[in-house]
């Protein structure tokens, strides 16, 4: 159960197609992760597997089954919303029971279900609040709840975590990661947060302008970027994007090196330049280097406390097995 | 920063607010007064204000020349069918144009309150005609259909102005939850929407019993309410102020005390979705 197969889908707002022809496997069990800039199509892409918008052409199917013209309803999936879209008029236990109230399951196994999730989700103590009086994260936690107890094909996540602050977000980050792990069901999850992405997906899909750039696992993404895009795009901070001589040196037009794949000294190096704004989180520090004769200001991460003034002159080289290399259309160079 | 105001110019506009409330409230308190006052001392010059000889003749007369719970049955008929009706007729109308319009939803909304801008004596003809052909003049039935045709813009408009608050991705989650369209509508789209709908019908069921165009001119004696029963006492056998004014109290008490009740509601009503 789970598996969604999209082939040749597209959509259109009017004249203006956002998701061109586009194929994509979800495989049973996957944690897909569908990533990309706003705008890249990344919601509609959910929304017409969700059935919320109709494919202006192409077929869906889950499960072997063309699920194109089947409506929400009927095409087992759950979905949590970025607004919790909770019903604000029924308790936490009625919006929890309410797709098992819809799908006329009986009462006694309706409780069994909903007492489960609450367990599952600490929600039991809330069981009987309104929406109202939730703080977001238990808000999101009912949301889910909503979702699991139905026991889906595939649950359909909408940027579950855009409106949780930082800490509360990486602890859900988990939460729905460990979910993952016991139910074993596809998961879909769209965000536009690649630190989400790369923590939580099997699979990552990099949207842009609703093509597909490219598919792979996060280790993946991070170490043989199809392109310039999702080299730019994956990896934070993001990756250095040199061209002109230095790339030609390498026979491309650009090459790419992570702050993390560059080392530093005070005394020599490939390159040279000065330090601008430093950013010491403690476990890490950043560093901005301007003036490195590259054209381009050069982002270099080093593990630890790291001292360094602003103006101060450094020398730093790149991990020669770590640099990567792009052609004149911005694709990668084996 | 909240705007300070001093205590003397707070003083001032209560002073004016109730002036201003009482000067619109006049009418109704000398309406009411002089429904006490024997038909001399109604149009006595200069006009006797509080200290008359109280009197309830003429609520009895009133009470005894015509059947007055007739006519009060007749506007509770035709006002609450005629809301009920034209809310179940809106509320599918209202769901479709805030939650799937289309390009011209706006200009069907448009088209529809300026129904409301044409003169309703320009189609009495025509529907005159029309009832006298179908049968249904001086009908409650007949009534009933005008008067919720005459209001179903105004009941769109506000459930449309109510709908369009609530958030789309809730009923995208009751779709997704496995909800029929009548699932969605009546267990999450009509619960919320609740306050809403109760000041839409409150609001409605006030203009429907106010309404004395339609009921005047397409009743005579069988479905006439309470409008024609205020207007039976004002002409023919010259004005007879003091009855007249019972009977219109008699009129206008059921509302009156109606909008009381529910003032907050109403005010909540009518300036929804002004301020977000």
């Amino acid at each position: 159960m789970g598996r969604i197969t999209l082939s040749k889908v597209t959509k259109r707002f009017g004249d203006v197609e956002v998701i061109p022809p586009l194929d994509l496997e979800i495989n049973e069990g996957e944690f897909v992760v569908f990533v990309g800039p706003s705008g890249c199509g990344k919601s509609t892409l959910l929304r017409l597997i969700a059935g919320l918008e109709d494919v202006s052409g192409g077929v869906i199917s889950i499960d072997g089954q063309d699920a194109t013209a089947t409506p929400p309803a009927k095409r087992g999936l759950a979905m949590v919303f970025q607004s919790y879209a909770l019903y604000p008029h029924m308790s936490v236990r009625k919006n929890i029971a309410f797709p098992l109230r819809m799908a006329g399951i009986d009462k006694a196994e309706q409780d069994r279900r909903i007492d489960n999730a609450a367990k599952v989700l600490n929600l039991t103590d809330y069981i009987d609040r309104r929406p109202g009086q939730l703080s977001g994260g238990q808000r999101q936690r009912v949301a889910i709840g909503r979702a699991i107890v139905r026991e889906p094909a595939a649950f359909l996540f909408d940027e579950p975590l855009s409106n949780l602050d930082a800490a509360l977000r990486v602890g859900m980050r988990l939460e729905i990661s460990e979910l993952h792990k016991r139910l074993a069901t596809t998961m879909v999850y769209v965000t536009h947060d690649q630190v989400e992405a790369m923590t939580m997906a099997d699979k990552i899909v990099v949207l842009r302008a609703g093509y597909i750039e490219q598919v792979g696992s996060p280790l993946e993404l991070y170490r043989k970027p199809k392109n310039l895009f999702v080299a730019g795009f994956i990896g934070s901070p993001k990756m250095n994007l040199i061209s002109g001589p230095e790339a030609a040196k390498h026979n491309a037009t650009t090459i790419g090196i992570r702050p993390e794949h560059i080392s530093v000294s005070a005394t020599e190096g490939m390159w040279k330049g000065r330090v601008g704004v430093s950013e010491h989180l403690g476990s890490d520090t950043f560093f901005y280097v301007h003036d490195t004769g590259l054209g381009t200001e050069m982002t270099v991460r080093l593990s630890g406390e790291v001292e360094m003034k602003s103006g101060d002159t450094v020398y730093f080289t790149p991990d020669a097995d770590k640099i990567h290399r792009f052609d004149d259309k911005g694709l990668r160079l084996e | 920063m909240a705007r300070s105001v001093t205590s003397q110019r707070k003083l001032i506009n209560t002073g004016l607010a109730w002036l201003i409330g009482l000067i619109i409230f006049f009418p109704i308190l000398w309406t009411i007064l002089t429904s006490f006052k024997t038909e001399a001392q109604a149009i006595n010059d200069p006009p006797i204000f509080l200290f008359f000889d109280w009197t309830l003749e003429n609520y009895a007369i009133v009470q005894e020349r015509s059947d007055y719970m007739r006519f009060l049955w007749n506007s509770v008929i035709i006002a609450g069918v005629s809301t009920l009706l034209g809310v179940m007729i809106a509320v599918p109308a209202a769901w479709s144009m805030a939650f799937v319009p289309s390009k011209r939803t706006k200009d069907i909304l448009l088209w529809m309150l300026s129904t409301k801008m044409l003169p309703a004596v320009g189609v009495l003809y025509p529907i005159y005609l029309i009832f006298i052909e179908l049968g249904i003049l001086d009908t409650r039935v007949g009534l009933i259909v005008v008067l919720m045709l005459v209001n179903l813009p105004i009941i769109v408009w506000m459930l449309y102005t109510y709908f369009k608050e609530i958030p789309g991705e809730i009923l995208e989650a009751a779709r997704m939850d496995g909800a029929s369209l009548r699932s969605e509508i009546l267990y999450v789209l009509t619960p919320m929407a609740v306050p809403g709908i109760a000041s839409t019908l409150l609001l409605n069921f006030i203009l429907a019993w106010n309404e004395a165009f339609w009921t005047l001119n397409l009743t005579a004696a069988n479905a006439a309410p309470l409008t024609a029963f205020i207007a039976s006492y004002s002409s023919p056998e010259g004005l007879f102020y003091a009855k007249l004014s019972a009977a219109s109290t008699m009129a206008i008490a059921p509302i009156l005390i109606l909008g009381w009740f529910s003032q907050k509601q109403l005010v909540r009503g009518l300036t929804f979705g002004a301020v977000k």
